[in-house]
C-alpha cells in the first residue's frame, strides 16, 4: 500500500514540490490535489503580459490537466478543502467528501488584500491575482473607459499598464509620495513616474481612499480630502495576505503566515508547507525563485532523502513592464552606517544607488541600464568586499573590462532580433519566446533550451537581465555555494578542502565519502576533480585519464572537423632554424592544410589526422621540441619582446626573463589555461598587461602585474608589485601560481577568480607573507617535479597507444 | 530463446577486439565501410555502439567522457545517451546505435543500424 499524500492548493509552488517529488520518487505517494480554481496549474506571475495582451492565457498554462492523468495524480479541481481533521488524519471538502492522508501539503498561496472601505463589493471593484480578475479586467477594458487601480506598487503599475495596453484611461492611487515605495526610492520612483506618465498613466499620489460609489456598479472613487474621480473599474492591488484560514482552523501554528521551519514542515510534523502561505524565519515571500526552492527542500523531504535545508532567500525585484528597466534589491535606504555611492543622469534615464556599509553592499536600485543589477547582486549575496574596485563600481562590470556589448544593455528596450549570445547566435526573441513556451525560471533551464550563455558566457548578465524581465523576479539563495554541478551539493570549495583534510586520493573516494548522485559523474565534475587531486597529491600520480577532456588525454587540440592541432613550445617565442626547418618537413610531409602563428608566438599545424599524432610528435622531438601545452588547462605560452638585447628602448633583458619563466613553469596544470608574458619596457609589446601573469620591465627592475585577460571579456592586469631581480620575478611567479592552483575553482581564470577573492588578499598572501610565498613556490617546484615529463615524448615511445589507434578496421 | 539466436545469426557479429581494449568510461573507434563507429565500456563494463558523429554538429563522440550510460561530444557538451543514441533534452537529435555484445571478454559488432535515426 502506497502512502498517501495529500495537497491542498493547485499552484504553482506547490506543483513545482510535485514535479520535483516525482523526479527523486516517483512511485513513493498516491497523490491527491484540491485546487479552489477550474483550472491545471498555470504562472500566475505571468498574468500581467495576458492582461497587457502579449501572452494569452493557454501560453501561460504550466501543468495542463493531461500532466495529472499522466502522473497518477488525482487532480480535484474546484474543490475547496475547509477543514483538517489532523487526529484521523483527513482533509474535508466543501461539499463534506473526506479524503485521508499520511502526509499533508499546504500550498494555499495568498489572498489580495481588499481595503476595508464602504463600497468594495461593488461590481466592478476587483483584485489582480487569479485568471478570473484578468477575464474581468478584459471584459472591462471592452466596455468602459475609465480605471483606477489603488496602489502604486509592483503589482497595481503591471495591472495599470496592462489596462492602459487595453485601451482605458488608467488613473493610479497610492497612499504614499513615492511609487513602489519597498523597492525604490526616491529618485528611481520619480524617474519610474516620469516615465510611466509618458506613456499615459495618471497618478494620484498621497490619496486616501475613502468610498467606492455606485449603485450596482463602481462609479466613482472618492478620497479622504473630499475630491472624486470616476471609475468604470476599480483594481484594487495593495498588497497580498497568507492564506492561513484553514490552516488556523486547524490549529496549526500561525502568525503572518503558516509557519514552517527549515525542512517545510508545520507545527504538525506530518504537514508541510510550501509556497506564499508560508512563514519562514520571519518572512513571507512572493517571490517565484524562493517558493521553488522551498519545493525542492519540500520534495527531498517527502521522498524521505532528507538531506535538504531550506535556510532563506535574498530576493531581488524587477518590474515587468516593457520598456522599462528597473532593478532593486537588499536594503536600499541605508541608515546612519551606510554610505551611498550614486551615479545619475536623468537626461539619459540612467539612475543606479548602491548602499554600502565597511565595502560591502547592502543593497542596489538601479533604473534605466540594469545590467549590472545580477553582478551587483552576487557581491551583495556574498559580501564581497569592494575596496578593490570601489572607484569604478557604478561604472559596472562591464567598466572592469568591456564584455562586447559596448552601451547597448538596455535589454527592455532591445528589438526581439538583437542578438544576445555571439556564440550561439541566439535573439532577445529566441530566448523570451523560450522562456515563455518551455515555462523557464532559471539561468540554467534557459542555458539548456536555447543554448544561449552557455559558451563563453559573456552574455549571462543579459540572458539574466532578460529572465527577470520577463518571469519578473531574480533570486539566490542566502549561502552562495553554487553546487559544482548537478552531480552533488558540494561546492567547489568545499570538496577542496575535503580531499585534502580526508586525504581522499581517487575520484571514486571523492564521491563516495561525500555521497555524489551520479554513479560516475559528469562532462562537468569529473575533469575538475581530477585537476583538483591532481594539485592537491602531485607526487602520487593519481590522473585519471578518462576524466579528463579530449585535449588533455590526446595532447592535442580537438578541432570542428574532428582532426587535431599540433603546436609544439618555443621557449619565451624564440625559435631556431632547425626547429623551423624540422616545423616546415613535418608540415609538407603530412600535407598540413593551415600553418599558422598563434597569438602566443607559437607556430600551429592544424588538420592532422589523431592517428599520426605520435608519428609528428616523434619527428618534432627528434628535433628537441617538446609539447606547448597549447591544449590543456595549464600554463600555456610566455611572450616576450627582445628587450634590451635589441630594442634601443629595452631596459631588461626580457626575452631571457622569459625564457626563465617557462622552463619553470611548463608542463604545471591550473585550473584554467594560463599565460604569461614579459615586456622588456613600460611600451609593452608583448602585451603583459592582458595575461594572467605580466611582467613589465623597468629601468629599476621588473613590475609584476596579474589577473588580465585578453579573451571574453578584456580585463587589464592588477600591479602585484615591483621586484629588483629576475630571481624574485621566478619565487613570485611561482608563489602566485601555485596559490592560483591551490585555490580558484576549477575553470576559473586569473581574473575573475582575483575579482572574487580580491587582489588584497593576494597581496597578503604573495607579497606581504614572506613565510607564505616562499612556502607556495616551494610546493609549486615540488609539483613541477613531476609535472615536468614532455607527454609528446611519452607517446612517441608508444605510452597510451589505444588513444591513437583504432580498435579495428573493418573493410 | 531460438527466436533471439536466429536474430544473432542474421545479424553477422564482427570481432572487434577484448574488453580489455577500450578504456573504462572510455571508448575506441572501429573504422568501418558505414564510416566510424564509437565502442563505448561503462563503469559496469557494459558495451556500446554509436556512429561516431554528434547530431549536433558531427563531433566525434569517441572522444567524449562517458558517464553513467551516456557521454558528452567533445565539441560542444551535447549528452548522448549510449543505449538509444538519443540527445538528452532538452536537445534534440540521434545518433544511429549498432548491435554490441560481448561473448566472453571478445567484443562482438554488427554493422545493421538502428533504424529510425536520420544520422545513419
Amino acid at each position: 500500500m502506497k502512502e498517501k499524500l495529500v495537497m491542498v492548493g493547485n499552484g504553482m509552488a506547490g506543483v513545482r514540490t510535485l514535479e520535483e517529488l516525482l523526479k527523486l520518487a516517483p512511485n513513493a505517494y498516491d497523490i491527491t490535489v484540491f485546487g479552489a480554481e477550474p483550472y491545471g496549474n498555470y504562472n500566475r506571475i505571468m498574468l500581467s503580459p495576458v492582461l497587457a495582451g502579449e501572452k494569452t492565457i493557454d501560453d501561460i498554462m504550466l501543468n495542463d490537466e493531461q500532466w495529472y492523468v499522466d502522473n497518477g495524480i488525482t487532480l480535484k479541481k474546484g474543490q475547496e478543502i475547509v477543514d483538517i481533521d489532523r487526529v484521523n488524519r483527513k482533509v474535508i471538502a466543501a461539499d463534506g467528501s473526506e479524503q485521508s492522508y499520511d502526509r499533508l501539503l499546504l500550498a494555499t498561496g495568498s489572498n489580495p488584500f481588499m481595503i476595508p472601505v464602504p463600497g468594495n463589493d461593488l461590481k466592478g471593484v476587483i483584485s489582480f491575482r487569479d485568471i478570473h480578475d484578468v477575464d474581468q479586467m478584459l471584459a472591462a477594458s471592452k466596455e468602459h473607459k475609465h480605471a483606477v487601480v489603488i496602489g502604486g506598487g509592483l503589482l497595481g503599475l503591471e495591472a495599470a499598464n496592462g489596462l492602459m495596453q487595453q485601451g482605458m484611461s488608467v488613473t493610479v492611487v497610492h497612499l504614499m509620495d513615492s511609487l513602489m515605495e519597498r523597492q525604490l526610492d526616491k529618485p528611481a520612483a520619480a524617474m519610474l513616474k516620469r516615465s510611466l506618465e509618458e506613456r499615459g498613466l495618471h497618478f494620484l499620489m498621497q490619496a486616501q481612499t475613502e468610498a467606492i460609489i455606485g449603485d450596482t456598479r463602481v462609479e466613482k472613487v472618492r478620497f479622504k480630502d473630499g475630491t472624486e474621480i470616476y471609475a468604470d473599474l476599480v483594481v484594487m492591488a495593495v498588497g497580498i495576505r497568507p492564506n492561513t484560514e484553514l490552516a488556523k482552523k486547524s490549529g496549526i501554528h500561525c502568525e503572518r503566515g503558516v509557519v514552517v521551519n527549515d525542512t517545510l514542515q508545520t507545527f504538525d510534523p506530518r504537514i508541510y508547507a510550501v509556497g506564499e502561505c508560508v512563514q519562514h524565519r520571519g518572512i513571507a515571500y512572493g517571490l517565484v525563485a524562493p517558493l521553488f526552492e522551498m519545493g525542492k527542500v519540500c520534495a527531498n523531504h517527502l521522498a524521505k532523502i532528507g538531506i535538504g535545508r531550506y535556510e532563506g532567500s535574498m530576493t531581488s525585484t524587477k518590474l515587468k513592464v516593457t520598456g522599462i528597466d528597473l532593478f532593486s534589491a537588499g536594503d536600499f535606504t541605508g541608515d546612519e552606517n551606510t554610505e551611498e555611492l550614486v551615479f545619475q543622469d536623468a537626461a539619459q534615464g540612467v539612475y543606479r544607488k548602491l548602499v554600502v556599509q565597511e565595502n560591502r553592499i547592502k543593497g542596489a536600485v538601479m533604473y534605466g541600464d540594469t545590467i549590472d543589477g545580477a553582478w551587483y547582486f552576487d557581491l551583495m549575496r556574498d559580501e564581497t568586499d569592494i575596496s578593490d574596485f570601489r572607484n569604478n563600481i557604478l561604472f559596472g562590470q562591464a567598466h572592469l573590462g568591456d564584455s562586447g556589448h559596448g552601451d547597448d544593455n538596455r535589454v527592455a528596450q532591445m528589438a526581439d532580433s538583437a542578438e544576445i549570445c555571439g556564440c550561439n547566435g541566439v535573439c532577445k526573441g529566441d530566448i523570451v519566446q523560450a522562456i515563455g513556451d518551455k515555462k523557464l525560471f532559471t539561468l540554467e533551464d534557459v542555458r539548456a533550451h536555447t543554448k544561449a550563455s552557455s559558451s563563453c558566457g559573456s552574455c549571462t548578465g543579459l540572458v539574466e537581465s532578460l529572465l527577470a524581465h520577463t518571469v519578473g523576479g531574480d533570486y539566490s539563495v542566502a549561502p552562495h555555494l553554487k553546487p559544482m554541478c548537478g552531480c552533488t551539493e558540494r561546492s567547489h570549495d568545499e570538496v577542496r578542502v575535503t580531499i585534502k583534510d580526508q586525504e581522499l586520493k581517487s575520484i571514486r573516494a571523492v564521491m563516495d565519502f561525500l555521497e555524489w548522485k551520479t554513479p560516475d559523474g559528469c562532462s562537468k565534475c569529473r575533469p575538475a576533480l581530477n585537476y583538483y587531486l591532481v594539485c592537491a597529491w602531485p607526487q602520487e600520480g593519481l590522473d585519471d585519464y578518462q576524466s579528463r577532456f579530449i585535449n588533455e588525454r590526446a595532447h592535442a587540440n580537438i578541432q570542428n572537423d574532428g582532426t587535431y592541432s599540433v603546436i609544439p613550445r618555443m621557449w619565451g617565442g624564440g625559435t631556431s632554424p632547425k626547429e623551423l626547418r624540422a616545423i616546415a618537413d613535418v608540415a609538407e610531409e603530412y600535407k598540413v592544410k593551415t600553418v599558422h602563428v598563434t597569438g602566443g608566438q607559437r607556430i600551429a599545424l592544424y588538420g592532422l589526422k589523431k592517428e599520426e599524432l605520435p608519428r609528428i610528435w616523434k619527428r618534432l622531438s627528434d628535433a628537441g621540441m617538446v609539447s606547448g601545452h597549447a591544449y590543456g588547462k595549464a600554463l600555456r605560452t610566455v611572450k616576450t619582446c627582445v628587450g634590451k638585447e635589441w630594442c634601443r628602448f629595452g631596459t631588461q633583458d626580457s626575452t631571457h626573463l622569459g625564457i626563465e619563466l617557462e622552463k619553470m613553469t611548463w608542463g604545471s596544470w591550473t585550473p584554467h589555461k594560463f599565460k604569461m608574458a614579459a615586456s622588456g619596457c613600460p611600451r609593452n609589446c608583448a602585451e603583459a598587461t592582458i595575461k594572467d601573469l605580466g611582467v613589465v620591465c623597468v629601468d629599476s627592475g621588473y613590475e609584476i602585474h596579474v589577473g588580465g585577460n585578453g579573451g571574453v571579456k578584456v580585463r587589464a592586469t592588477d600591479l602585484l608589485c615591483n621586484v629588483s631581480s629576475e630571481e624574485e620575478v621566478l619565487e613570485y611567479t611561482a608563489a602566485f601560481m601555485q596559490l592560483y592552483r591551490e585555490e580558484a575553482h576549477y575553470l576559473e581564470r586569473t581574473a575573475p577568480w582575483i575579482e572574487r577573492v580580491g587582489l588584497t588578499y593576494v597581496k597578503e598572501r604573495i607579497v606581504e607573507d614572506v613565510d607564505a610565498r616562499k612556502t607556495l613556490a616551494e610546493r609549486f617546484l615540488h609539483s613541477q617535479k613531476f609535472a615536468q615529463v614532455d607527454p609528446w615524448k611519452e607517446r612517441a615511445e608508444g605510452v597510451d597507444e589505444h588513444e591513437f589507434v583504432p580498435l579495428k578496421k573493418v573493410s | 530463446m531460438q527466436h533471439v539466436e536466429k536474430l544473432d545469426m542474421a545479424q553477422d557479429w564482427i570481432e572487434v577486439g577484448k574488453l580489455a581494449d577500450i578504456p573504462r568510461l572510455g571508448a575506441r573507434v572501429v573504422n568501418s565501410p558505414l564510416g566510424d563507429i564509437a565502442v563505448f565500456r561503462t563503469a559496469s563494463d557494459e558495451v556500446f555502439a554509436l556512429r561516431d558523429k554528434c547530431p549536433h554538429k558531427g563531433g566525434p563522440l569517441s572522444q567524449g567522457i562517458v558517464h553513467g550510460k551516456r557521454v558528452a561530444c567533445p565539441l560542444h557538451d551535447w549528452k548522448i545517451h549510449l543505449d538509444s543514441g538519443e540527445a538528452v533534452a532538452p536537445d534534440e537529435g540521434c545518433a544511429a546505435s549498432f548491435p554490441v555484445k560481448l561473448d566472453g571478454d571478445t567484443v562482438l559488432l554488427s554493422l545493421a543500424a538502428s533504424d529510425g535515426c536520420p544520422n545513419k
